[in-house]
């Protein structure tokens, strides 16, 4: 991250902006937000569903066991996992939700973790690159890419293997260089491995039809 | 990205009840993906963020008597495997695809896609929404606009992020939207409007409405189709993109609709093309006809003239692609 991100980071945690100070100072300028203007029945109803912006605690499914943790509000998925719960196989590269480094499962679907909100997945199935491997084995996704030479620096190798994973799982019956390079279309890699990735998704595809990973 | 309050609302009037009355002080959360990273480079810094994924009046795909329903925080991934969709709406189906990163697509919203940030470089930067320098200058065109639009109107010189907004308009679809005072029925092209001051919002919501739904009528006998031209086949943003709607008597067009997307600050709607359409058969010769006709006023910047011609070229591949689609 940037100086000029942790500054201004640093700036508003010093500013000690809290949600009690917060729905004070709204209901004196006479209600800017809308739950300051609600009855106070419905203000307390609705207090139960408001959270931060300190750190509160959340629990979130991560590769089948539940881990709690307690986080501000606007901590994504990717930085709790890598800064608080030492899971940082999934990198923090365009943390714009562009180049796919940051990639996870969440209910079976491939998404960004950098542009999820922790808080936002709770009860979620999430998996990450740490836990696609069974009984001590590589995924069969992981051991292609190994086979394929898929990965150069290695940055974005966590992520393409989780897209291929997600992709492959939905899409078993993968045959074409063309499809892969569709369910991938979501990842960068800077080194340009794309020829050893597209191969081997194709050979994973082949391995996980096999029962290898039934 | 400054702290904020997380509000996890469970009905529609409590999360119209949790945003603020002026613009900046809350912010709506589907699927994020434009959200995250406005409030990451401090271009959005809400005190509060209301979660709208849980209400249930803005889920799911229905049919309805007129046609379909699509609740405002169906993903593009559910969009594109719904059949109900695939079956009639091809074009909301072509560019929800256009959209290439399967994350993107798990993740964005169709609420979300209409209204997003525009993508300028200089309002990402901190200039603003028609990104204007300290004096009031207008950036983009002394500035680097290879992406910018080629219909500019005012001062708004970005264009309309939007996918689906050019299909939907195309379609003839609606939003629904929900504030303190209850609900309204818009066209989407009412959505889109051309922000005035260097604050101004791209869509006609007021701070504390909602987008709840999209209702699209039938598309029954009408060939629709979406062409995107883009850099590269994966994730990128189009550099222009044409939406067809025809409504057919035989083999001739009785009417056309051609939207324009990614040229302007709002979806742009080609009504000399449309009417060139109108009583004829579409060859390929009058494809290309109406893309000459589509870009007729285009007034682009010094770096984007070449979107002048893809512009053309989207229109006269939107049209053929339209002529092949089932009716």
């Amino acid at each position: 991250m940037s100086k000029h991100h942790d500054e201004r980071e640093e700036k508003a945690l010093r500013s000690g902006f809290s949600r009690r100070g917060f729905l004070k100072g709204v209901s004196v300028t006479s209600g800017a937000l809308g739950s300051a203007i609600l009855e106070e029945d419905a203000q307390a109803q609705t207090a139960g569903r408001l959270f931060g912006p300190s750190a509160v605690p959340i629990t979130l499914n991560i590769n089948g066991a539940d881990q709690k943790l307690t986080v501000e509000p606007r901590v994504t998925l990717l930085d709790a996992c890598r800064n608080h719960l030492d899971l940082t196989g999934a990198k923090r590269v365009c943390d714009r939700g562009t180049c796919g480094a940051c990639t996870m499962i969440v209910n079976g679907k491939v998404v960004y973790s950098c542009t999820v909100l922790a808080i936002d997945v709770q009860g979620k199935k999430i998996q990450t690159i740490e836990g696609i491997s069974q009984a001590g084995k590589p995924h069969p996704v992981s051991v292609a890419f190994v086979n394929n030479d898929a990965q150069q620096c290695g940055y974005c190798t966590p992520g393409f293997v989780m897209a291929a994973k997600g992709f492959l799982d939905r899409n078993p019956n993968v045959t074409t260089l063309e499809q892969v390079e569709k369910g991938l279309g979501g990842n960068l890699c800077r080194c340009g491995t794309y020829v050893g990735v597209r191969k081997a998704v194709l050979e994973a595809a082949k391995a996980m039809k096999g029962g290898r990973n039934a | 990205m400054q702290a904020f309050e997380y509000a996890n609302p469970a009905t529609l009037q409590e999360a119209v009840a949790m945003l603020g009355s002026s613009w900046g002080e809350a912010d709506i959360l589907a699927g994020g993906t434009d959200l995250i990273s406005l409030m990451k480079d401090y271009i959005h810094t809400p005190k509060r963020v209301v979660n709208i994924k849980g209400l249930k009046e803005l889920q799911g795909i229905t049919k309805t008597a007129t046609g379909l329903r699509i609740g405002a925080v169906v993903t593009f991934d559910e969009v594109a495997e719904s059949p109900l969709i695939r079956s009639e709406y091809p074009s909301i189906v072509q560019a929800v695809l256009g959209v290439a990163s399967p994350q993107i697509r798990n993740m964005g919203t169709v609420g979300g896609d209409l209204c997003q940030r525009n993508r300028c470089w200089y309002f990402r930067q901190g200039f603003g929404t028609l990104g204007k320098d300290k004096d009031g200058t207008s950036l983009p065109p002394i500035g680097e606009n290879r992406y910018h639009a080629i219909f500019p109107k005012g001062d708004a010189y970005f264009v309309s992020a939007s996918s689906l907004g050019p299909p939907l308009i195309a379609l003839g679809a609606k939003v629904k939207i929900a504030g303190p005072s209850g609900s309204r029925e818009i066209p989407v092209e009412e959505l889109f409007v051309v922000p005035t001051s260097n604050k101004g919002r791209e869509v006609s919501l007021a701070p504390n409405e909602i987008l709840t739904e999209i209702l699209i009528p039938s598309a029954r006998g009408v060939r629709n189709a979406t062409y995107e031209v883009r850099h590269k086949q994966a994730l990128d943003w189009p550099l222009a993109t044409a939406s067809v709607a025809l409504r057919m008597k035989g083999s001739t067009v009785a009417s056309a609709k051609i939207v324009l997307g990614h040229v302007g600050p709002t979806p742009v709607i080609a009504t000399e093309a449309e009417a060139l359409l109108a009583g004829k058969a579409l060859t390929p010769d009058l494809a290309a006809e109406a893309g000459k006709v589509a870009v007729n006023g285009a007034k682009p910047l010094s770096g984007n003239e070449y979107k002048v011609q893809l512009t053309r070229v989207a229109v006269k591949r939107a049209l053929m692609e339209a002529m092949k689609a089932r009716a």
